[in-house]
């Protein structure tokens, strides 16, 4: 039984091509326009979905993702929302991978157990939990392994080869490599750091590996779409969400950016 | 749940108490907390660290702080006999001075060479500048912005000791989001930084280690009231924000079953308000900073912000091992409101001729309104863990209002 994350990077491998994953916060800048955004990315050229589950303290994140966080829960977004708004994309879209990224707490509060079960019956296929290490892992990450969604591990350049192993040893999905330390929204690393980083990655996993914060443009994209399986980008679309928050053609300048970024991926190889 | 053989046996060796504590980080941050907690096991199995410890301790703290008989406020109470444990008396004006000086010198182990901290009256950000200037590190101390406004002398403080106060304007620019700034330059920097958090909370080890240095106040009571009345105290009180000066004084004392042990947490404007802090007796079980514990939080988990007239209570979580001390019975949570705290700082300066912090008056508050039913014979000794000379212009204020009113 394979996931729709597995399904997707088989296919791409099929393409020779590296994935764009993009991430927004759900409900920013409020629910309508965030589900009008969610369901317009595939045709825009994203290969997986990352929605970030709204969390008042995003203490791995920057202020960026944090004030995104913030308009969502004002507008009355909450993690139940989410789910449904995963159900209503899942009628229009039964093949495009969603991951839910966050922090614990939510689903902490929500029951790990009811939310599971709820998940997947929505139609979601992966989770980032940003402040679930391997130390952590009891709780949520084996439950959720075991209930047949894909729990992605993320690996920093502070994870050394002593370390790596443990940390993709019950990861699945993918392996998120955070190319900078630091948080979202900085600087980005620079392409042979990045490459030396994912081959290393490489000897502890068969698992696709893709690269995430400081990705702003179609070039540093395509850089990373030649050297990964996988670019994520999310803070510069928070940025265009964050800027036009208030313009009835929100979406579609949030597409044109992730068609811009879907092209730098597209040609990389 | 049953009754653990012993209340002190730490953390289990995944740092958790109970089903509290842990170390819910993101990985960028977890080698370097795994380095912290290898660092601090090799320091505090070596005696030199703590001959240096205690060294600064007697020296440069000015311990032991004098366990003192409050006569006039005991006959005024005319119950159980109060006794001070004078931590007000330390050099800084607190407690938190005793932290600073263990973490400073398990960084400096560590090889790092620069420090930062969060603050949010301003208490710990002034006692860590202080030992960065001590051994000549470089220091930054992240604020909320509002704190910053409030809490202008410390702010001055901070910087004329060198240290660069950095004010926080992400989320709700308060004293969650200094520590989640904090965080976030940690992630930043994660070669040459050392974070000194200021309380028994974050990820593990930091409950267990600022614990450990904070103990120090328990084991010189233990010594002192012996000395003074030949027996251990019946009653140990303490104001709990983050829970460090409370654990300090609590710690030494857990497996002995005759010492009733509370803690007073800060009800603002009354518990049944949404403007109070208290963490453990109005917030339930979650997942921040590091640390599973009791917090201030909606129903779906959303971080709100505490409330106190006092600047150093009003953080919406609290230690992990207090949490599994209130879910185990062994200590007693009770709280007090912002006015029963202000009646009590007027009270101790009266009678007592002592400015109590205001983090302590709510301490002082809940002493008042329970010493005068108990038997004469009872000891019970409270932690003035602060001085109360930065909370003058806050009284004031409260004062002034009072008085237009009549």
């Amino acid at each position: 039984m394979s996931t729709r994350i597995e399904r997707r990077f088989k296919s791409l491998q099929d393409e020779n091509r590296a994935g764009l994953v993009t991430f927004l916060t759900a409900g920013d800048p409020n629910p309508e326009v965030g589900f009008d955004i969610l369901k317009g990315l595939p045709a825009a050229g994203a290969d997986i979905i990352e929605i970030g589950v709204p969390f008042s303290d995003p203490m791995a994140d920057g202020p960026a993702i944090q004030a995104s966080s913030l308009r969502a829960i004002k507008a009355g977004m909450n993690l139940a929302k989410v789910l449904e708004s995963v159900r209503d994309f899942r009628k229009i879209d039964d093949v495009t991978p969603i991951v839910l990224m966050g922090y614990f707490n939510p689903i902490y509060i929500y029951g790990v157990d009811k939310f599971l079960s709820d998940a997947k019956a929505a139609g979601v296929d992966g989770f980032i939990v940003v402040d679930l290490p391997p130390e952590e892992e009891t709780e949520f990450c084996l439950p959720a392994r075991e209930a047949g969604l894909n729990f992605i591990y993320l690996t920093a350049p502070t994870t050394d080869e002593r370390r790596l192993p443990r940390v993709v040893k019950h990861a699945s999905g993918f392996v998120y490599f955070v190319s900078i330390t630091g948080i979202t929204g900085t600087f980005a690393a620079s392409a042979s750091d990045v490459e030396g980083h994912v081959a290393r990655i490489k000897k502890f996993t068969h698992l696709p590996v893709c690269v995430g914060f400081g990705i702003r443009t179609r070039e540093q994209a395509a850089e990373i779409a030649r050297i990964a399986d996988g670019a994520v980008v999310g803070s510069v679309l928070v940025d265009i969400v964050a800027a036009n928050v208030d313009l009835p053609s929100l979406p579609e300048k949030v597409f044109e950016l992730v068609r811009c970024l879907a092209d730098g991926v597209r040609l990389a190889r | 749940m049953s009754k653990p053989n012993t209340f002190r046996a730490g953390v289990d060796e995944d740092g958790h108490f109970g089903i509290y504590g842990g170390r819910y980080v993101a990985e960028t941050l977890m080698p370097l907390i795994l380095d912290v907690e290898k660092a601090y096991d090799i320091a505090r199995a070596d005696d030199s660290f703590w001959s240096e410890f205690n060294d600064l301790m007697k020296h440069y703290v000015g311990r032991p702080s004098p366990l003192y008989f409050a006569k006039r406020l005991t006959e005024h109470l005319g119950g159980a006999k109060v006794y001070f444990k004078r931590d007000e008396l330390n050099h800084t004006g607190a407690h938190k001075i005793n932290n600073t000086v263990g973490q400073i010198l398990l960084a400096r182990r560590m090889g790092k060479t620069r420090i930062i901290a969060e603050t949010g009256a301003g208490q710990h950000g002034v006692a860590t500048a202080t030992v960065c200037a001590l051994f000549g590190l470089p220091c930054i101390v992240y604020m909320g912005e509002t704190d910053v406004e409030r809490q202008a002398p410390n702010v001055f403080r901070m910087k004329l000791l060198g240290a660069e106060v950095r004010p926080v304007t992400s989320g709700t620019g308060t004293l969650k989001d200094a520590m989640n700034e904090a965080l976030r330059d940690w992630v930043s920097n994660v070669e040459d930084t050392f974070y000194i958090i200021g309380t028994v909370a974050g990820p593990h080890p930091y409950p267990t280690l600022v614990r450990d240095f904070q103990s120090i106040i328990g084991e010189e009571v233990r010594e002192q009231i012996q000395e003074a009345e030949g027996r251990l105290p019946d009653i140990l009180v303490a104001c709990l924000g983050g829970g460090s000066n409370a654990m300090g004084l609590f710690h030494p004392f857990l497996d002995d079953e005759g010492v009733r042990i509370i803690g007073v947490e800060a009800a603002g404007l009354g518990l049944d308000t949404d403007k109070h802090c208290a963490s453990l007796t109005g917030g339930k079980p979650g997942v921040l900073h590091g640390n599973r514990t009791y917090l201030l939080q909606t129903s779906e988990g959303q971080i709100i912000d505490g409330h106190s007239i006092s600047a150093g209570l009003d953080y919406p979580g609290i230690g992990p091992e207090h949490a599994w001390l209130k879910d185990t019975g062994r200590v007693e949570y009770v709280s007090a409101t912002d006015s029963e705290a202000l009646e009590a700082f007027q009270l101790c300066t009266r009678l007592e001729g002592i400015i109590p912090a205001l983090e302590p008056s709510h301490a002082l508050a809940y002493v008042a309104k329970v010493v005068p039913a108990m038997e004469k014979e009872t000891l019970l000794v409270m932690n003035m863990c602060g001085r109360g000379d930065k909370d003058i212009f806050t009284v004031a204020k409260h004062l002034g209002v009072e008085m237009k009113g009549e």
